[in-house]
């Protein structure tokens, strides 16, 4: 794998190094200002309306520029990285159809709160408004799924605009920013002096909690009889683990985790109750609904969390932890609104909470029902099962890997069946839901964890929306590990067939998809196949073995289904549990 | 209950600002009666005033997500208090020589005033609250309207607060 070359240094020594105030162009200021960020990785593709900056970029080995197949390869492993890491995914790509093909991962991005810096070339000045070749006004297209964007109309713009755009995308409710550089901009010569402040004063986010909120907050806890912490992405994102934990050791209230807050909290600790709503647990579903106080801690009350609204945790006085004002209240009324960042508010609610003593009764049945309902499935010595894999995966990572997956029933398996001890574990599109971004996305998260093992889990439908990159991973040996779990079908919308549609299977056969290993192996990627548990374990531990990047293939049952379901328009509480004895 | 709600948005002068607004409220299904924007009080600065249509809640996500826009400064729910909103209509309307002193009595009794006469029309200029200028045109109408056409409200807090 490519070493990384830009090791972790001081924004003094950076400056020292990047910052002199000289005469060049745009592009090179658009280096030396990602430089001074700490920015150690890019992806990109380059294309027309950026050759001065790939120019700038010839023979520069500063930072690692990693050349995918695609462009949405290149933002889906931005987006990888900096969820993995926490620091800015930065890519780069051409204007128009270079930026078109950054769309669905902005969104991606956008919907889940990744910061993001996106890097897109545009036709000259002179050229904008004209129709011109490979023009798209991208700054336009993105403006719904960007927290903010920018058109650069001047090179000495460049400094001030970089730095506002890091700022931007890694505070308060984190995002990605675009940044859209014409041609000319990019070599067009001026005095470069880097900035490092920001004034914009349209953008103040509140980090540090009203107290008096925080205090009514602890005294709803202390009456609180069946309370509940449900903890979302915002709580990974703000690096909140360790409060999380502590309050919720002192406070001693079960906590549920959302798709994205997995790994938020111990998944073995015994106030864990999994994660909630449409395939979450029953523990979990059945306390929110039955729950008199509900403390949300960086979740938006997702309409895959909530179910039915109207039908919502209908006892609960519901507590809303959000550094964006906007979500509070959005969808489900709130009782005690705390605006700040998560970090910040359990900080300081912390020192004040007391245990809830009058919950006793409450954790004793949680217990109870975790012992009585765990997620649940038939296993098979016949027929390779995708959940027993995931499970295999688990113990043979021992639990500690970055895990990446597409989106659908692998998804959902891998969230089931791979509990997490460890926050940016675990990599998943949650709110667009993006197909294809499961594996690109690991090769981020590889190039940001050079030292821990990445797993990519994969549908086959999904894999071959972005299967492109195993380019990237076998030039540069990025020893991700991918397993795809074929089941020769679109599974999620198979299952809504059989179960809402009255079986009418309506193309969702993949039956006839390349053979997944010779596709590896055309790439010089080491791949497997496996269809019994015997071959899946040896394949899997091989490929883990192997020095670099590897695919395993499990032929998996075709007509599984994912439990447990809350069907759309269902309160959480009505779950189909499937069939598992 | 759904209200008529007149917000004043400061803005940062910037290309694509409008865009940035507008589009919000197209995607979040929010409703815009009229928009009205120009320079304010601070170079550098635009205002624009947003009437538009919704619930307490609808207001309040209005608000807050006005506020997620960077170059968005402040938002003003002005129609809250006591308010100045005015907006200006022009309305071309047949008047052949023998409706004109008509057509002159009613301008006169709106203190509106013609800004143009042609041989067998007029243009009629009337400022005020949006329902003096529905009122006005309700008058007209009966004469022939050619053409028309309303700015939009704009609109400020009464007494010194800002």
């Amino acid at each position: 794998m490519v070493a990384n070359s830009a090791t972790l240094k001081s924004k003094e020594e950076l400056i020292e190094k990047w910052g002199k105030h000289e005469v060049i162009t745009g592009s090179e200021m658009l280096l030396r200002s990602l430089l001074l960020e700490g920015v150690d990785c890019v992806f990109g593709y380059p294309g027309g309306a950026v050759l001065y900056i790939y120019d700038a970029m010839y023979g520069f080995e500063d930072f690692n520029h990693l050349l995918t197949r695609h462009e949405q390869g290149a933002i889906h492993a931005a987006d990888g990285y900096a969820r993995s890491t926490g620091k800015v995914g930065v890519c780069i790509a051409t204007s128009g159809p270079g930026a078109t093909n950054l769309v669905t991962g902005i969104a991606t991005a956008y919907m889940d709160s990744v910061p993001l810096v996106v890097i897109t070339g545009n036709v000259a000045t002179t050229l904008i408004g004209t129709d011109a070749f490979q023009e798209a006004d991208i700054v336009g297209i993105t403006m719904p799924i960007t927290k903010h964007s920018y058109l650069v109309r001047k090179a000495e713009d460049l400094p001030r605009i970089i730095h506002e755009a890091f700022h931007i995308a890694n505070t308060g409710r984190k995002g990605p920013v675009l940044i859209d550089i014409p041609k000319d901009v990019s070599n067009e010569k001026a005095l470069f002096k880097p900035h490092t402040e920001v004034k914009l004063r349209g953008y103040n986010p509140t980090v540090q909690p009203n107290k008096q909120q925080v205090d009514k907050m602890l005294r709803a806890i202390e009456q609180a009889e069946r309370p509940v912490l449900l903890v979302g992405g915002g709580a990974v994102y703000s690096g909140a683990h360790e409060e999380v934990l502590a309050f919720a050791e002192k406070t001693g209230i079960p906590v549920t985790t959302t798709l994205l807050g997995l790994g938020a909290f111990p998944s073995g600790h015994e106030l864990h109750m999994g994660f909630p709503g449409m395939h979450g647990t029953w523990t979990a579903n059945m306390a929110i609904q039955e729950s008199d106080l509900l403390v949300n801690i960086g979740a938006r009350f997702d309409d895959r969390v909530t179910g039915k609204l109207a039908g919502f945790a209908p006892h609960a006085k519901i507590v809303h932890v959000d550094i964006d004002p906007a979500e509070i209240g959005k969808n489900v009324p709130t009782d005690i609104p705390i605006v700040g960042d998560v970090k910040a508010v359990l900080q300081q609610a912390v020192a004040g909470a007391k245990y809830a003593a009058k919950a006793d009764a409450w954790r004793a049945l949680i217990s109870e029902r975790k012992a009585a309902k765990p997620f649940a499935y038939n296993d098979s010595d016949e027929e390779l099962k995708p959940q027993w894999v995931v499970s295999m995966i688990h113990e043979t990572t021992h639990g500690d890997a970055i895990v990446t997956t597409d989106v659908g029933q692998h998804q959902m398996w891998a969230a089931q069946y791979y509990p997490f001890n460890k926050p940016r574990s675990w990599v998943t599109s949650g709110g667009l839901g993006t197909m294809g971004f499961g594996f690109p996305s690991a090769i981020g998260a590889q190039m940001g964890n050079p030292d821990r093992t990445v797993v990519s889990i994969n549908g086959d439908g999904g894999m071959q929306m972005c299967s492109q990159e195993l380019a990237i991973c076998a030039i540069n040996n990025i020893p991700v590990k991918v397993a795809i779990l074929n089941n020769q079908v679109l599974g999620m919308v198979r299952q809504w067939q059989e179960l809402i549609y009255d079986n009418r299977y309506s193309h969702i056969d993949l039956a006839g998809s390349p053979d997944f290993v010779k596709l590896a192996e055309a790439y010089g990627v080491k791949a497997f196949r496996a269809s019994n548990k015997e071959e899946a374990r040896t394949a899997w531990e091989a490929a883990l073995a192997h020095d670099g990047p590897a695919v395993v293939e499990f032929v998996v049952r075709k007509g599984e289904n994912v439990y447990p379901m809350v069907t759309q328009g269902s309160t959480i509480d009505q779950m189909l549990m499937g069939d598992a004895e | 209950m759904n209200g008529r709600h007149t917000i004043a948005i400061l803005v940062n002068d910037q290309p694509g600002v409008l865009q940035r607004v507008s589009g919000l409220f197209g995607r979040r299904g929010f409703n815009i009666e009229s928009i009205t924007v120009g320079s304010s009080e601070e170079p550098g600065l635009s205002r624009m005033v947003i009437v538009t249509t919704g619930d307490n809640h609808t207001l309040e996500q209005i608000e807050k997500q006005l506020y997620k826009i960077i170059d968005v400064i402040k938002v003003v729910d002005i129609g809250s208090g006591p308010m100045v909103a005015r907006e200006l209509g022009l309305i071309k309307v047949t008047a052949d020589p023998s409706a004109r002193p008509e057509i002159l009595g009613i301008v006169e009794t709106f203190r509106a005033s013609v800004v143009d006469i042609s041989p067998n029309s007029l243009i009629v200029q009337v400022v005020g609250g949006s329902d003096k200028i529905d009122a006005m045109i309700e008058l007209l109408k009966p004469y022939g309207i050619r053409e028309l056409s309303r700015t939009g409200v704009t609109a400020m807090a009464r007494g010194s607060a800002r």
